[in-house]
């Protein structure tokens, strides 16, 4: 498919899109295509240009560079820039920007009003949404009368009850005590499949973004890392940043050399590797979740192929699983290891790792 | 709900070729543009047409410089400028006197009554000058003044002890009008010192007088070197009060010469010429305020770390009170009880009798037509002047936040330029740029609305800037990304959201716009007499039991107003550096 079909097919379509400010590049070469109804993530540190790329696409900044394009017709261009109240989106902001002059009733109406919609559907629409969002009792409190939890309920109302071409969410949690974040992003995935809005959500949380998201966007310094659902981020991991960056990992530096993969002070057989994504010779990184690594009293337990002996260095006790450093025999790398509550060693001890080659996912080096 | 049903807002998205256009023709530019032609023209317009004036012929309109050779080529214009700027000095020097110790006492310390001595030097604040000028002619004159009376019926003496008539006490009956400015400025500054930094000199072994004197002055210094300056400034540009003292006692100001440039035979373009320099004088010192003012690292060097504690005065805490209490004793109560036993009596010269009592004066005011009608005007041009000042500063405001316009800067000079035209100055461009076809206002209450909005336009910009910065964007970014216009966006949520700081600021224009005598008296036609220049002419006429009256009338309803506006705003709105 070339990239002209694949853009009208989406609802929204972000090609080659940058923007420069004063000769620093916020957002760089970015492209993406989002299908009608997907729920996408923008996942990154803080200066990534998570923001500023959702910004564009709201039209409250023209790019420098690239377009958008939204059912197939181009809206942000360097050229020009569709002003935001002709887009048909709707946001949520990160203050959630609730009118503290209008009641919660008014506020979620707001937009249906400037439809020119009549006041019967209004009402009804309104009150439907209310009741969604479990908000149907304070339709007529002020904002200042509600918690953040509440408030951030309107905001979701009110930008829903306009039905949406996309919706967009910039960092909504983020003034969220601990516990309420864990409820609303649930809440949030819960109307997501309710309604089925094409969704951008901007985060900086990996863990909101698991929960809500059908794909996930990592973005760095301004660049996209990595696109992919959830669970392929999160096993296949593309890049060091994106292996770093979703959970914990081990990054294991080695060389192909024939039939084997040299890494320092004991190697794997090249065979039991999925060939996918692994080049013929040269150097090679592996991400490895600490979880993929088991820990054995003896070699016997563990298959000859991909069995290592190590010594464990450190450990802690979290709770609900150890977490182990143990380092190769006779090597200085230190590698993280989480093993269950019941599978007690102690520092100094001699062990056998077993490494899963399923879960050793080879990133860019 | 179905996703796939998609509601036209207005019209579908753009191609590629046509929106480059679209987006510049964003209907709501149209209203930026205007609100930027409106600043030029009632800024720019008198302040060029005043500057080309001043180089042409009063005749012919042919280029010569003759206007500054004949403003600045007599002896007693030079002794006016220089009488000017003495006077100026003189004002500020017995103005920081009288502030500092008393905003010291108020901030600083023990002292008891301060909410006393603060009501009463904001009552000195919202006292048009001249108004305490009058009182002061009927305390001070030469022979009938009462404080002249008392002292010679007390003393058995021929001669009263204080004349009005005299350059040192035109410049004290000014710096007791002045002074709130200083007092502002300090008590605001005195404010944020953190206690540690006095409880650090007395841990050394500094007492509370040195450290009064080598810890927390000093650190305020710029802030009453900012107050001083202001009072300078205002004091250069004051008309009403030397029109009502240095102009029977012959002492030469600046403003007054300009004024009577205006008397027959008129000579608009060497008053003009004689006007710009007065400028230039202000535009240098405004400047040297700024740079004061913006080595702000002074007093934000404490931070807000600290509480303050009040400094424990002993015995010494009634020293400063009755200190307090004798500079607003001269600035208040004084001249308005002297303006009491005026505005109740047949004559004012006459004793306390019950046969001098009368309410004839108010009865006068109220009843006269025209006394009616100026009273109507003064309050119904000030509120229009408001609403004028405040819309296109909030206009102006946003267009330069939300950078709309290339050259946001030269809006926000625009917007503060009128700060360093003296009123006077201001009044006369107005008249030179409007009076005349083709715009042809003159005697119109247009021109008058036009006038204060602009004299006071900077107070309402710098109020509408702060308070719009104070406005999380996002609030209008919701209206907008909903289908909403930025038009809609400030009328639904940014102006219903700074209703009380509109308010605020709207009065800020309205009181000042309600006595400002300077501009209004190039300005006024027969039909559109105001207060301020019917207390002129009374007072020229020696009517002095009406005048009082009407000054009455109005500190009555400023004071309402005022306290109007504490009330819905909830704060301290006028007694606040801005």
């Amino acid at each position: 498919m070339s990239e002209q079909e694949t853009g009208k097919h989406s609802r929204l379509s972000l090609s080659g899109l940058s923007c420069t400010y004063n000769s620093v590049k916020a957002v760089d070469q970015l492209s993406m295509d989002i299908a009608p109804g997907e729920f996408i993530s923008l996942l990154g540190p803080s200066g990534c240009g998570k923001t500023t790329t959702l910004r564009m696409i709201a039209g409250f900044i023209r790019p420098t560079g690239g377009t958008i394009t939204m059912d197939g017709e181009v809206i942000s261009s360097p050229a020009g820039s569709l002003p935001p109240e002709k887009r048909q989106m709707s946001m949520i902001f990160q203050s959630y920007a609730i009118w503290p002059n209008m009641t919660v009733a008014e506020n979620v109406a707001f937009g249906l009003k400037l439809r020119h919609i009549d006041r019967a559907t209004t009402r009804a629409k309104v009150e439907k949404m209310l009741d969604t969002v479990k908000l149907g009792a304070l339709a007529d409190r002020y904002p200042a009368e509600l918690s953040g939890g509440q408030q951030q309920r309107v905001a979701l109302a009110r930008a829903m009850v306009i039905e949406p071409r996309v919706l967009l969410l910039d960092e909504p949690l983020s003034n969220l005590d601990a516990n309420l974040r864990e409820e609303m992003r649930f809440e949030i995935r819960r109307l997501h499949d309710v309604f089925h809005f094409t969704t951008v959500y901007v985060t900086h949380d990996q863990g909101e973004a698991m929960v809500t998201s059908d794909r996930i966007a990592v973005m760095n310094l301004g660049r996209l890392e990595q696109i992919d659902a959830p669970h392929a981020l999160y096993t296949r991991p593309r890049t060091r940043f994106v292996a770093g960056f979703i959970g914990r990992t081990n990054l294991l530096e080695g060389r192909i050399a024939g039939e084997r993969i040299a890494f320092d002070h004991f190697d794997l057989p090249r065979g039991v590797f999925p060939q996918e994504g692994l080049a013929a010779s040269g150097a090679v990184v592996f991400s490895v979740r600490p979880h993929c690594i088991s820990l054995h009293r003896d070699a016997s337990a563990s298959d000859e192929h991909i069995g290592v002996e190590a010594r464990l260095v450190e450990r802690a006790y979290l709770g609900e699983y150890w977490d182990y450093v143990v380092s190769p025999a006779g090597s200085d790398v230190r590698l993280k290891v989480a093993a269950a509550p019941s599978q007690v060693f102690e520092i100094g001890d001699t062990l056998w790792l077993k490494f899963d080659p399923q879960q050793m996912a080879p990133i860019e080096a | 709900m179905s996703v796939e049903q998609v509601r036209p807002v207005q019209g579908a998205a753009l191609h590629r070729g046509r929106f480059g256009r679209l987006r510049r023709f964003e209907p709501a530019s149209l209203i930026w543009i205007l609100a930027a032609a409106a600043l030029l023209f009632l800024v720019a317009t008198p302040l060029v047409r005043l500057l080309i004036s001043s180089l042409q012929a009063t005749d012919s309109g042919a280029f010569t410089i003759g206007n500054y050779i004949s403003a600045y080529g007599h002896v007693r214009n030079l002794e006016a400028l220089g009488n000017s700027l003495l006077y100026a000095l003189e004002v500020t020097l017995m103005s920081a006197l009288m502030a500092v110790p008393i905003a010291w006492g108020v901030s600083r310390t023990d002292m008891p009554a301060k909410s006393l001595i603060r009501a009463l030097i904001l009552g000195a604040f919202i006292t048009p000058p001249y108004l305490g000028a009058i009182g002061w002619i009927l305390l001070a004159g030469p022979n009938a003044g009462w404080l002249n009376r008392a002292f010679m019926a007390i003393t058995g003496s021929q001669h009263g002890f204080i004349d009005i008539y005299s350059f040192t006490v035109l410049s004290l009956v000014t710096a007791l009008y002045a002074f709130p400015y200083i007092f502002v400025f300090t008590s605001d500054a005195l404010d944020r010192v953190s206690s540690e930094m006095e409880e650090a000199a007395n841990i050394l072994g500094a007492g509370s007088f040195y450290t009064v004197f080598r810890i927390t002055l000093p650190l305020v210094t710029p802030a009453i070197l900012g107050g001083a300056i202001v009072v300078f400034l205002d004091t250069v540009a004051l008309f009403g009060t030397p029109a009502i003292i240095a102009l029977p006692a012959r002492i030469r100001i600046m403003t007054l010469q300009i004024w009577q440039y205006f008397e027959f035979p008129v000579r608009a373009e060497v008053a003009a010429a004689y006007a710009i320099p007065l400028i230039a004088i202000t535009l240098a010192l405004f400047w040297i305020q700024r740079a004061i003012l913006g080595r702000r690292s002074y007093v934000a060097l404490t931070g807000k770390g600290g509480s303050r504690t009040l400094t424990p005065l002993g015995r010494w805490r009634w020293a400063i009170l009755g200190y307090s209490l004798f500079v607003v004793s001269l600035a208040v109560i004084l001249p308005y009880a002297a303006l009491a036993k005026a505005a109740f009596s047949k004559a004012w010269g006459l004793g306390f009798t019950l046969a001098n009592l009368t309410f004839t004066n108010f009865y006068t005011l109220l009843s006269e037509e025209g006394a009616r009608r100026t009273i109507v005007h003064s309050f119904t041009y000030s509120a229009a002047a408001g609403c004028v000042a405040v819309a296109l500063a909030l206009l102006a405001a946003y267009v330069v936040n939300r950078k709309l316009m290339p050259g946001g800067n030269l809006l926000t000079l625009l917007c503060m330029a009128p700060l360093v035209i003296p009123g006077i100055v201001l009044g006369i461009g107005f008249y030179a740029a409007f009076a005349a076809p083709p715009v042809a206002l003159y005697g119109t209450a247009a021109i008058l609305v036009l006038g204060y909005s602009t004299r006071f336009l900077p107070i309402a910009y710098v109020n509408c800037a702060a308070s719009l910065r104070s406005l999380n964007p996002e609030m209008e970014e919701a209206v907008r990304i909903l289908g909403g216009t930025r038009l809609r966006a400030i009328a639904r949520v940014i102006v219903p959201m700074l209703k009380k700081s509109l308010l605020g600021t709207w009065l800020l224009v309205f009181i000042p716009a309600t006595r400002e005598l300077s501009t209004a008296i190039f300005l006024v036609g027969a039909q559109t007499r105001v207060i301020s220049v019917m207390m002129l002419d009374l007072s020229e006429n020696g009517s002095f039991e009406i005048l009082a009256a009407l000054g009455f009338f109005l500190l009555g309803a400023t004071i309402l107003i005022v306290l109007i506006g504490y009330k819905v705003i909830g704060r301290d709105f006028m007694l606040r550096r801005s």
